[in-house]
């Protein structure tokens, strides 16, 4: 019943795209509730939300502040967990996921950009885009440096690497979380607002990045936007509205 | 793994300087004062040469007599008194007799040199074992005949003879009165009070009257049992002989006490005699004081351990999200905070060690001590490692354990309430 309803909801613009019609669902939501408790009120982040979002699609979220962007994120980056509902990945719902199998997950499936960056500042910045390699077992360290390297280079940065990122600029910080994203190689990438502290041209050059990833690579993207402009070179455009989606 | 988790460590610990600075002291500091004061009680009580078998060996060093109107005596016990008493047991191999050490003028030149001398009987160089450098102890005959010969260390025959080669045969002088000097041995440091002296010679050449009927003196025993175990025997032996010991003025002496016991047992009695009033040797009682201030001395640095380290992985949460985030499991992230842990307390307990090495060397460098010389206890090492490593796992596997079961965002946002 409840995937008949999550069907038809996102059915409209899947259709819109040949690409995602025929290829499968990477990630579906399905009836997706967040509630945050604290001792005086109740914040519904998220309200029975319903997405299906299709593998080498590339997504975007709009919104306003407050509406519930970041969570949705999370939540599809198996950073967070819903108060209820369910998310599915390749068909298989995460509840029945082993912790093992979930950070196997997020380390070669996914690729996450933190609104807030979230670099380690202990670390260099070399050190913080090896991170996903770090965990990945039968990368050696000569590989992890060099692809790092590499994926430092696409977002500019590769004249930073031996820098801590309270060295670094704002804008510089979040081609570095970018870089850490795009060093795994992942087949997801989950972007919260990743040009949010760019110049227009810098902010251009990311854009073009994840297009090219998402055409040549096939990488699936989400990612959460205030730009108008941005969110119409995505395939599909999808609005919240206090915790709902509202298109 | 292992290597990238150290090279974490050591970049976070590099990055943290303060902290690991606070941290690494607290380890080191704490760690060197134990090892100094193990050194020093190792020092005076341990069994080294001459006092090698210590474990066969009871001292009679105190007599304490309790007066009626609840005065108290205390005194080394007179020659008579050993000899009559004590020199009579059955049950032990040999009793020494000796005399407490004093300075005593000595001439080169015009230079004076004091020397501390003991008088001793010749069981003393049976019952200790000196390492004779050259020469030999004196024997049954030069104690009986009351022969002017003395052992010297080597330290004095540098002194007084210039050399510590081929001096046996040669005069010294003490008190005006020459000595043949029969043997040298290697230096006993001053904390062993019973066998040190500079010049030992046979106590027939004291100028006092050695049979003087008297209870108190200055000389002590030193009981060789059969084996170890046979100790006991010996102090049942010896508890009966005092019992037996008459009181010179019964109208004013309640009893006396007069006890054959273990070198830190003997120094005990003394030590705890105002709390223990000569009823016991002290020696729980001791314990119990030292293992009290070694508790607390190592609990504020335990304590100050667990509270850095608990903070310092709460302030670090969103590092932890971080790392989930991109893969890290439960168990790699505990792995990497016990790994970071047992670095920093193995890198405080290497620097303590050090600490320790150095200070110890002072301590015998400066000669506060006369002829010390000190020697680190591994095995002490190895327990307050063990301690120091184990509240380092315990204070940093913990609350890892508790921040990598969090969901990522909740690592993430941090942990404030
Ligand atoms: N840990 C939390 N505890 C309580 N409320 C929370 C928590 N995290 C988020 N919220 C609330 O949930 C709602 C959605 O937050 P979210 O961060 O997803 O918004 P957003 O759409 O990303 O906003 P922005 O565009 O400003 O980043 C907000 O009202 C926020 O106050
Ligand atoms: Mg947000």
């Amino acid at each position: 019943m409840e995937n008949i309803l999550a069907q038809s909801a996102v059915r409209p613009q899947a259709t819109a795209a040949t690409l995602a019609a025929t290829a499968q669902p990477v990630i579906q939501l399905r009836d997706i509730e967040k509630v945050y408790q604290t001792k005086t009120i109740e914040t519904v982040a998220l309200n029975r939300v319903n997405l299906t979002i299709h593998k080498g699609e590339f997504v975007s979220i709009m919104g306003p502040s407050g509406c519930g962007k970041s969570t949705l994120l999370s939540i599809i980056g198996l950073l967070d967990e819903p108060t209820s509902g369910v998310i599915e990945l390749d068909g298989r719902p995460v509840q029945s996921y082993s912790d093992k199998e979930l950070a196997a997950l997020r380390n070669q499936k996914i690729g996450f950009v933190f609104q807030s960056y979230h670099l380690i500042n202990d670390l260099s910045v070399l050190d913080n885009v090896e991170l996903p390699l770090l965990y990945r077992s039968g990368v050696g360290g000569r590989e992890r440096r060099e692809r790092a390297y590499a994926a430092l280079d696409k977002v500019g940065l590769s004249a930073r690497t031996n820098h801590f990122p309270s060295q670094l600029s704002g804008g510089q910080r979040q081609r570095v979380a970018i870089a850490r994203a795009l060093a795994g190689n992942p087949e997801i990438i989950l972007a919260d607002e990743p040009t949010g502290n760019l110049d227009s041209v810098m902010g251009e050059e990311i854009m073009d990045l994840l297009l090219g990833l998402n055409r040549q690579e096939g990488t699936t993207i989400v990612m959460v936007t205030h730009d108008e402009q941005q969110a119409h070179k995505t395939q599909r455009l999808i609005r919240f509205f206090d915790g709902s989606q509202v298109q | 793994m292992l290597l990238s988790y150290l090279k974490i460590a050591w970049k976070v610990l590099l990055r943290r300087k303060f902290f690991t600075f606070i941290s690494l002291f607290g380890i080191s500091f704490t760690l060197m004062v134990l090892l100094v004061v193990v050194a020093l009680f190792d020092h005076a009580v341990g069994p080294h040469a001459p006092e090698t078998r210590l474990d066969r060996m009871l001292f009679v060093n105190f007599l304490h007599i309790k007066y009626k109107n609840g005065g108290n005596q205390n005194s080394p016990p007179s020659y008579y008194l050993l000899n009559r008493y004590v020199r009579q047991l059955r049950t032990p191999a040999k009793v020494a007799i000796h005399s407490l050490f004093h300075a005593t003028p000595s001439y080169v030149g015009n230079t004076r040199l004091d020397l501390d001398l003991k008088y001793t009987d010749d069981a003393f160089w049976q019952v200790l074992d000196f390492t004779f450098a050259e020469g030999k102890p004196f024997g049954e005959a030069e104690v009986k005949s009351a022969a002017r010969v003395a052992v010297i260390n080597r330290t004095t025959a540098r002194k007084y003879f210039g050399t510590d080669q081929g001096v046996v045969g040669r005069t010294i002088e003490i008190n005006q009165t020459a000595f043949r000097v029969l043997g040298v041995v290697e230096d006993v440091p001053v904390m062993r009070i019973s066998s040190y002296a500079d010049v030992w010679v046979p106590l027939t050449t004291s100028p006092n009257d050695l049979n003087r009927v008297t209870l108190t003196g200055e000389f002590a025993a030193i009981i060789l049992a059969k084996s170890p175990a046979d100790k006991a025997a010996v102090q049942a032996e010896f508890d009966q002989m005092v019992k037996r010991i008459p009181l010179p003025d019964p109208k004013e002496m309640d009893h006396l006490d007069l006890h054959a016991d273990e070198i830190l047992a003997s120094y005990s009695r003394q030590l705890m005699s105002p709390l223990t009033n000569y009823t016991s040797d002290g020696l729980n009682m001791l314990y119990s004081i030292l293992g009290g201030l070694a508790l607390l001395f190592m609990l504020l640095p335990a304590l100050n351990l667990v509270n850095i380290n608990v903070s310092r992985i709460m302030e670090r949460s969103s590092e932890i999200g971080v790392r989930k985030a991109f893969g890290a499991t439960s168990r790699t992230l505990i792995g990497q905070f016990l790994v970071e842990n047992v670095f920093l307390t193995a890198l405080g307990g290497l620097l303590g060690l050090l600490m320790a090495y150095v200070a110890l060397q002072l301590i015998g460098g400066a000669q506060i001590l006369a002829y010390a010389q000190f020697e680190l206890n591994w095995r002490i090492f190895g327990w307050a490692l063990l301690v120091t490593l184990f509240f380092g796992v315990l204070s940093g596997g913990y609350p890892a354990f508790k921040m990598s079961r969090l969901l990522p965002v909740q690592a993430l946002k941090g942990v404030r309430n």
